[in-house]
């Protein structure tokens, strides 16, 4: 460790019983924590074990109970974002702090407080953007931009006010990995310039790649610090969950080759929907019984576009584009779809995927009262609400979802719970076709776990799975295919013996023949 | 006879203009305030009242713009700091507005009122046909114009108004920029209601010199529904607020003409131009999602 080596600490953080609680709940209890100057130093944990209630606390979103704070040496007291930017600690949000009414250039522009022309922010921005390998259009507005471009924005916009302690939570969750090899050289090179971070991820292996130290929590405590590349990924990971993580197990797929294809799609086109959206260009892909298809791409390249035309959120010209179980459907509405044996779940957990104010019960029944009339609806249309609530139960018990309440509102839960419900939801119809979009984008490794485990028995239960993801990890774990999508093209599966990292990674910066270079990797 | 229609127009638009500009600053900040016709009528008996025992118009508009800041303040305080519902709040403050204002104006009624001169500059005011239009009238429709000007370059040009829209688009981001999002919002409100007695002074000090009971007459109303029907835009609500002035002229000559329209389908258009306009906006998501303050009337809450 860099801080032992001198007479002098060279601490540049350093936390003393931090403590915050929220009614009843013991969110951080006793943190302690220092980083030193010049240090990579990870912080772990899963959902809900208060590493975003620390680093609030950090960046002065949120005030401690008790504890202390010392910045450099000094006791210091970070009473908002603003004092924190001060003090010179930047931070990336998980959930974005993003303007979608508002240009990135804007966007960023309002973080820096200085009376800089939008225009010069713009190029700065910019400018920065392609020298880390982000790129990154200024004048697109944040409303047309995918989770991935909005996230180099956040990481951008936090680069720029060139802090001396940079927070990242979860940074490459949505990126390709020869993008995320660029901001690992970033951060290298941050690091040598002397600054720290603080690294928020589930990804143990880049935590213990780039990481010189990391800070364990479970349950709002600190249950150890350790030297990560002395550790293995399994090690880890039995110090954040507490207990061993089950390893998800694929059963080789037999006869997959002739088993009927459920989901079938044929020259599906798509204008774009907005000025900013990617056009689709004549995707042809098979889905056939009881095989897990993965789609990877970067962000925004045509995935979420893809997903809305096949789930029926948009719909199609001709209806043969898109065929479940042998009939065309790209004519009828989500419930048509759903009738016919499929199930969505959409990227977006809360506002899309799930009411927020909503109860899980009533979060069910919104989703499900047409293909399940029978079970929720009697007579004359009344909602059944025991039959409702007893399917609740039963989603929850299947899929382990840990929460406050007996039926408590969709917002109440966090992320990995939540998530846990939507997919248990969908999986509960046993679907003959399910397409599911970031099925663990911010889930923490027990519950992503459980998720992929769900998805791949139900695909060998004799469904048709179709994964997009981001997270290649997760689609080498789960899938036998996988397909690229890069500006709005689709590759050929690759089967699961034959992909790499390295081919997956290629495809998605489009090295694909026949693949145009879109513009602003160009500019 | 042309140029007079052509500043009677002016007269009618220029209270709706000043106060729509007002309301469209507090709703760029997510603030839904309904007190724009109470604010305007308090404007209106204060202006008259200062006007009548000091002799002075401009004592009178002056009083007027601090009431209907005060005014607001009262909005801000129950809605910002107390966190009660924007909606229930702002129909509280008209009702109360117009229910005081009748009570203060009491002993006003039937008394002649001060009326502010029109400006006048030698040669310039003289010239034919536009003189008196462009140089000749009375100085709040300069400052009217000046006012819309001053806001579209504060809102889409300074970094104020860049601030302002980003809480009014998301407030809870903002918050966690660090951004003071109950500060900014109580002054872009107590702007808002400077600008609302202002206007109401317009109406009884320059429109008709005199105090009648509810005199601003549903005008606060038109100036909501003229924030919206110019999709949250200063010049668009310049051109709005001409429209419906020149609407509100129109109908009185088409009157005096002998035109059998009725009268109150030509005073209900405001609001069905509102609706036609929320539709033709609705239909495209982009419009919208750039223009529509999309943290409107919610609630704010810091978590601390």
């Amino acid at each position: 460790m860099r801080a032992l080596d001198g007479s002098e600490t060279a601490n540049l953080l350093e936390v003393r019983g931090l403590t915050k609680i929220f009614g009843t709940l013991k969110a951080c209890d006793a943190i302690d924590l220092t980083i030193a100057k010049g240090e990579i130093h990870a912080l772990l944990g899963e959902n809900g074990a208060g590493k975003s209630t620390l680093v609030k606390m950090l960046f002065g979103s949120l005030e401690p109970h008790s504890g202390e704070i010392s910045w450099n040496g000094q006791p210091v007291r970070i009473a908002s974002p603003h004092a924190a930017k001060k003090l010179g600690i930047g931070m990336v949000f998980q959930h974005f702090s993003l303007f979608e009414a508002l240009t990135a250039a804007e966007n960023i522009a309002l973080s820096l407080n200085e009376d800089t022309p939008i225009s010069t922010i713009a190029a700065k921005a910019k400018a920065l953007s392609y020298s880390y390998g982000l790129p990154l259009d200024p004048y697109s507005l944040v409303g047309d931009l995918s989770v991935g471009e909005r996230q180099r924005i956040e990481i951008i916009r936090c680069l720029l006010q060139t802090p001396e302690l940079i927070i990242l939570d979860e940074p490459t969750s949505v990126l390709t990995p020869q993008e995320a090899d660029k901001l690992f050289e970033t951060l290298e090179r941050l690091r040598s310039e002397g600054k720290s971070i603080l690294y928020i991820s589930h990804r143990l292996e880049e935590v213990k790649r780039m990481c010189d130290r990391a800070t364990v929590l479970r349950h709002g405590k600190v249950v150890g610090h350790c030297d990560p590349r002395k550790e293995t990924a399994a090690s880890l990971a039995r110090m954040m969950v507490g207990n061993e993580v089950k390893p998800v197990v694929r059963p080789p797929s037999e006869g997959i080759e002739k088993a009927a294809s459920l989901l079938e799609v044929r020259g599906l086109s798509r204008k774009p929907a907005t000025p900013f959206s990617i056009p689709l260009r004549d995707i042809k892909l098979d889905v056939r019984a009881g095989e897990v298809i993965g789609i990877a791409g970067v962000a925004g390249n045509g995935q979420g576009e893809f997903f809305e035309a096949v789930s029926g959120e948009a719909l199609q010209d001709d209806g043969a584009t898109v065929r479940i179980r042998g009939k065309d459907a790209g004519r009828l509405s989500i419930s048509g779809r759903r009738l016919l044996g499929a199930a969505f779940v959409p990227e977006e957990r809360l506002g899309h995927g799930a009411a927020p104010r909503m109860r899980l019960s009533e979060n069910l029944l919104l989703s499900r009262h047409t293909t399940d009339r029978k079970a929720f609806l009697g007579p004359a249309g009344l909602v059944q609400s025991g039959a409702v609530k007893a399917a609740s139960q039963r989603i929850v018990e299947e899929m382990d979802v840990r929460k406050s309440a007996v039926d408590p509102e969709a917002a109440a839960l966090s992320g990995g719970n939540l998530q846990k419900f939507i997919i248990g939801r969908e999986l509960d119809r046993q679907p003959a076709v399910m397409v599911v979009n970031q099925p663990t984008w911010g889930v923490d490794a027990g519950a992503a776990a459980h998720i992929r485990q769900a998805l791949i028995e139900l695909a060998r239960s004799g469904s048709a799975v179709l994964v997009i993801s981001q997270d290649l990890d997760e689609l080498f774990e789960i899938s036998d295919a996988i397909a690229v999508m890069h500006n709005g093209e689709l590759s050929k599966p690759l089967p699961r013996a034959e992909a790499t990292f390295e081919k997956i990674g290629l495809l998605m910066g489009g090295a694909e023949p026949g693949h145009v270079e879109p513009a602003l990797e160009v500019a | 006879m042309f140029e007079s229609i052509l500043i009677t127009i002016a007269t009618a638009a220029t209270p709706l203009l000043i106060a729509s500009i007002g309301e469209l600053v507090v709703e760029r900040s997510g603030v839904l305030n309904l007190g724009v016709e109470g604010m305007m009528v308090m404007g209106a008996v204060t202006g008259f009242g200062v006007a009548l025992a000091t002799g002075s118009p401009w004592l009178g508009v002056l009083a007027a713009v601090l009431v209907g800041a005060l005014f607001s303040l009262l909005f801000g305080f129950l809605t910002l700091t107390l966190v009660t519902n924007q909606v229930a709040t702002g129909l509280a403050l008209t009702l109360l507005g117009l229910g005081l204002s009748g009570m203060i104006g009491e002993s006003f009624v039937g008394l002649p009122g001060v009326k502010m001169s029109y400006l006048y500059i030698p040669y310039l005011t003289d010239i034919p046909y536009v003189g008196k239009l462009l140089f000749g009238q009375d100085p709040l429709f300069y400052v009217s114009i000046l006012l819309t000007a001053g806001v579209a370059w504060f809102l889409f040009r300074s970094r104020a108004g860049l601030t302002l829209r980003s809480i009014g688009d998301n407030h809870t981001s903002a918050h966690a920029l660090g951004i003071n999002v109950i500060g900014i919002r109580y002054l872009a409100v107590m702007f808002g209601g400077a600008c609302a007695g202002l206007a109401g002074a317009y109406l009884s000090l320059v429109y008709t010199p005199q105090w009648i009971e509810n005199m601003t007459a549903g005008r606060g109303w038109i100036a909501l529904a003229l924030v919206v029907f110019a999709s949250w835009r200063p010049w668009r609500v310049l051109a709005g607020a001409y429209l419906f002035g020149a609407v509100s002229i129109g109908q009185l000559h088409a009157q005096a003409l002998g035109i059998g329209v009725p009268s109150q389908l030509l005073s209900s258009l405001p609001y069905l131009a509102t609706i036609v306009v929320l539709v033709l906006i609705s239909r495209n998501r982009r419009l919208t999602m750039v223009n529509t303050p999309a943290s409107l009337g919610r609630p704010f809450v810091p978590d601390r």
